[in-house]
């Protein structure tokens, strides 16, 4: 919580002064710190401030998404190929993706990276699946979904479900 | 004369993110036309919104260099990185909760001048409602 509200701090100082590039004028300063602590205490004041507030902010997030750049070239690729060929020759399908994240942050970091790579969308949403719908059969395969699933998690520091299925295995789905 | 090289290199850096991002945006606007079905259309409506976009912000960012201008244009990178995936699967779940069926199965773009095989959709059944309605005007 502690923390969360430190890195909310840093990151309005940083936007405030990115925003304004003032950085000489001692009067505006002032007035962007008034404006920053205001903001900051009235989000502690809302309880707003968790988890959740500033999310992708981490060294793994980064790696993340540098990964999934390069996943989103090579599909973009195959994407243009699929679209500018004479013949066009693509095989929609569905199919229902098994989603292992526990918490909201890694849902939608994992259905928002499905939806960024082209080829494929998440249509819906359920408890524990994702309905995607992609533009080429090969793109379906189980075992990519699965390593971008494990990476998203990896990157917000989610506890994936076969863990917490692991640590209290006659519970089961938490 | 270095600086003027180190000109020359940033600039023709950003032309070949600047043509890229181009060229993605305008294979976008063909695939939009060329797929068959709204699902499919999205696909290539994506790629837009990725590449395209991201690579022209890439090349204005090695064109401004090093200020303000381009963490500007980082921080709108960025966004765009969350925001577009989020539109997009706000657009296909609304067409998914209106119970649009997408088209599966093997696709190939019709051949120019030659006439695709038509299906002929059964005659809908008429309903009784006329009947009912003179009924109530007769009352």
């Amino acid at each position: 919580m502690i923390r969360s509200a430190l890195v909310l701090l840093v990151i309005l100082i940083a936007y405030w002064l990115m925003l304004s590039g003032y950085l000489h004028n001692p009067v505006l300063l002032i007035l962007g710190a008034i404006s920053i602590f205001i903001v900051l205490g009235l989000s502690v004041r809302m309880k707003i401030i968790d988890a959740e507030t500033a999310p992708y902010i981490n060294v793994m997030a980064l790696g993340y998404f540098v990964w999934l750049f390069v996943e989103i070239i090579k599909a973009n690729m195959a994407v243009v190929k699929a679209v500018l060929s004479p013949n066009m020759e693509i095989s929609p399908k569905t199919t229902k993706v098994p989603m292992k994240q526990s918490t909201d942050l890694g849902r939608v970091t994992f259905a928002n990276s499905i939806t960024l790579t082209p080829g494929t969308i998440a249509v819906e949403i359920g408890d524990d699946k994702i309905l995607v719908h992609a533009l080429l059969s090969e793109m379906t395969a189980a075992s990519g979904f699965a390593e971008m699933g494990k990476r998203a998690g990896k990157a917000v520091g989610d506890p994936m479900l076969d863990n917490l299925e692991q640590d209290k295995a006659p519970k089961g789905k938490s | 004369m270095n600086a003027e090289l180190l000109q020359w290199i940033q600039f023709s850096v950003s032309a070949i993110f600047l043509v890229g991002g181009v060229f993605f945006v305008i294979a976008g606007a063909v695939g939009v036309l060329r797929l068959p079905d709204f699902y499919t259309r999205m696909h290539a409506a994506g790629m837009t919104d990725t590449l395209g976009a991201e690579m022209i912000l890439l090349g204005l960012i090695v064109q401004a260099g090093l200020s303000q201008t381009s963490l500007k244009l980082t921080l709108i990178a960025f966004l765009l990185f969350l925001t577009s995936p989020t539109a997009t699967h706000a657009v296909v779940g609304a067409a998914h909760h209106a119970k649009l069926k997408p088209k599966l199965g093997k696709y190939r773009a019709p051949v120019p001048g030659e006439v695709p095989p038509v299906k002929i959709a059964p005659k809908p059944k008429l309903k009784a409602k006329p009947k009912a309605r003179t009924k109530k005007k007769a009352k």
